[in-house]
């Protein structure tokens, strides 16, 4: 088998200094090329210092993160990120804010400046992907949440990044919007097969768009408890309702609650 | 769509012309009355003209002495452009430093800010000495006085980049330049445009001391000249005419801001976005 894509190896994450916050301890958990995985866990458990972690923006202070093989010593660069907030360039189009990863990466801006109506007709191609055809031209203020919201998955996406880290993208919209971005985030994901890492605490989001959900404990944070999830994609509102789904939206829960309280379901 | 929604559409787009012509005039309505009701108090409390000159009196001053004012105001405005044009390059390029590393802003802050606190008329004899009496001491006063306001701002619209946003240009491995470069710059311009508001008046405070402290030429002289004849109204010419340049700068600052960072404004203009259209 080959080597997965992601490993994190008994790593652990202390904030300020020796007698500082231990945000995680002895976590590890490996994730396979193309595949999506969900990460979900009371709230302060770490989730979003593992992501930053897996993208080099910060040190572990113990163990190994290696991606592609590579041990992770510095900012990767070719990783696609967003955030809860979608902190657009207030002064770009929205076309301008997709693009902003091509002005950035190495490979793509050398030749941005020859090839740039090839580069945005990707951007285009994408935007129309996510439902924002025609809204190119706009700027971030005339859109709403939910669509400022895609323009920040289109600019995580544009540059085809290996890994997509997302840390709660949906957590600050409505339901039906919120759903609908679940569906727009699997259509791209099945038609591009990034590896993704997606933080939440959503566990119906987390069981929708994952292959496997991971479960943390609260700080200091590792991985407690894993499960696949095995419904054939694309899914639908309808996956929602099946017995299978709700049964395992449940068993999440109680290893979230277990895990709150401090203890482990076994 | 019905005629009485039409008819609804067509009052709310009057009502709005109405305030925007409104806010146009109101400027130049509220300076009349200014001087409208100095002109009548004046005359009604008997003021001598030795303390408080009418604005009538201010003209005539300014009508009879206008060759000197004329020289003077375009002396003083050159030299504080040069001064104000010195500090904004100055203080971009420092606010950019500070803004940008948190070791060049512990470093320097408390120095820039001893320095700010010194009275810039404590400065202006030292200079005199270093230069001479003429035109430096004028420009160098009014960069160091409108050289601090333009440094914290800009240096607070680079350093309060979000950091999120800063963790996804670094995840695509952007360097410090280019996070400064795409974002920080963009970011600091309505800080940097509005310290631009404050250090162009100031600059005139600047320049008019250096004047007065060392009489060679200029407004600063003009008024100093005149105060030592007795002769206020021509002082009070000197200070509207000062005060007047004052605005055309501003105005200069905010017509550039608004074109180039309307987006940090938007909404306040919202009866001139008609969407659809």
């Amino acid at each position: 088998m080959s080597r997965p894509f992601v490993e994190i190896d008994r790593v652990a994450m202390r904030y300020g200094g020796v007698e500082g916050t231990l945000a995680l301890e002895e976590c590890s958990l490996n994730v396979d090329q193309g595949e999506f995985v969900a990460v979900v866990g009371p709230s302060g458990c770490g989730k979003s210092t593992l992501m930053r972690l897996v993208s080099g923006l910060w040190p572990a202070t113990e163990g190994n993160v290696v991606v592609a093989g590579t041990e992770v010593d510095r900012p990767l660069s070719l990783v696609g990120m967003a955030f809860q907030n979608p902190t657009l360039l207030p002064w770009r189009s929205i076309l301008d804010n997709v693009m902003l990863p091509f002005e950035v990466v190495p490979e793509h801006r050398k030749r941005l400046g020859r090839e740039r109506a090839k580069y945005e007709q990707k951007a285009l191609d994408l935007l129309k992907l996510v439902g924002l055809e025609g809204f190119g031209g706009k700027q971030p203020y005339q859109l709403s949440g939910g669509m400022q919201q895609r323009t920040s998955l289109c600019r995580a996406l544009i540059h085809e990044p290996p890994l997509l880290m997302l840390d709660e993208p949906f957590s600050a919209l409505d339901v039906f919007t919120r759903e609908d971005l679940w569906d727009v985030l699997q259509q791209v994901w099945m038609a591009r097969k990034p590896t993704v890492v997606l933080v939440t605490h959503d566990l119906r989001e987390a069981t929708y768009l994952a292959d496997r959900v991971l479960v943390m404990s609260a700080r200091p944070g590792r991985i407690i408890a894993e499960k696949r999830v095995d419904f054939p994609r694309p899914r639908t509102m309808e996956t929602t309702y099946l017995p299978e789904f709700t049964a395992l939206v449940a068993e999440l829960r109680a290893h979230i609650a277990a895990a709150r309280k401090g203890e482990e379901v076994t | 769509m019905s005629s009485k929604s039409n008819a609804r559409i067509e009052a709310l787009a009057a009502a709005a012309r109405r305030r925007r012509r409104l806010q146009a005039w109101l400027p130049w309505l509220v300076i009349a009355g200014t001087f409208l009701v100095w002109e009548i108090g004046v005359e009604v409390f008997n003021i001598s003209t030795f303390i408080l000159p009418a604005p009538t009196d201010v003209w005539f001053a300014a009508v009879r002495w206008w060759k000197p004012l004329l020289d003077d105001s375009i002396h003083t405005l050159l030299s504080t452009l040069a001064g104000f044009g010195l500090a904004v390059v100055a203080g971009l390029l420092l606010g950019i430093a500070i803004g940008s590393s948190t070791l060049v802003y512990k470093g320097l802050y408390p120095l820039l800010i001893a320095f700010n606190s010194i009275p810039k008329v404590a400065v202006v004899p030292v200079l005199i000495i270093w230069f001479g009496i003429g035109v430096w001491p004028a420009i160098i006063t009014a960069f160091l006085i409108s050289f601090f306001p333009i440094v914290v701002n800009v240096a607070t619209g680079i350093a309060t980049v979000e950091p999120e946003l800063r963790d996804v240009l670094r995840a695509l491995g952007a360097k410090p330049t280019d996070i400064i470069r795409k974002v920080g710059l963009p970011r600091a311009m309505p800080y940097f445009f509005a310290s631009l508001k404050i250090a162009i008046t100031v600059a005139f405070v600047g320049s008019i001391i250096a004047e007065s402290v060392a009489p060679n030429a200029g407004i600063g002289r003009l008024m100093m000249v005149a105060s030592s004849r007795f002769d206020v109204p021509l002082v009070f010419a000197g200070l509207i005419v000062t005060g007047m340049m004052g605005i055309m700068l501003y105005w200069i600052a905010e017509f550039i801001e608004r074109r180039t960072t309307g987006w940090a404004t938007r909404g306040q203009d919202a009866q001139n976005f008609t969407p659809g259209g």
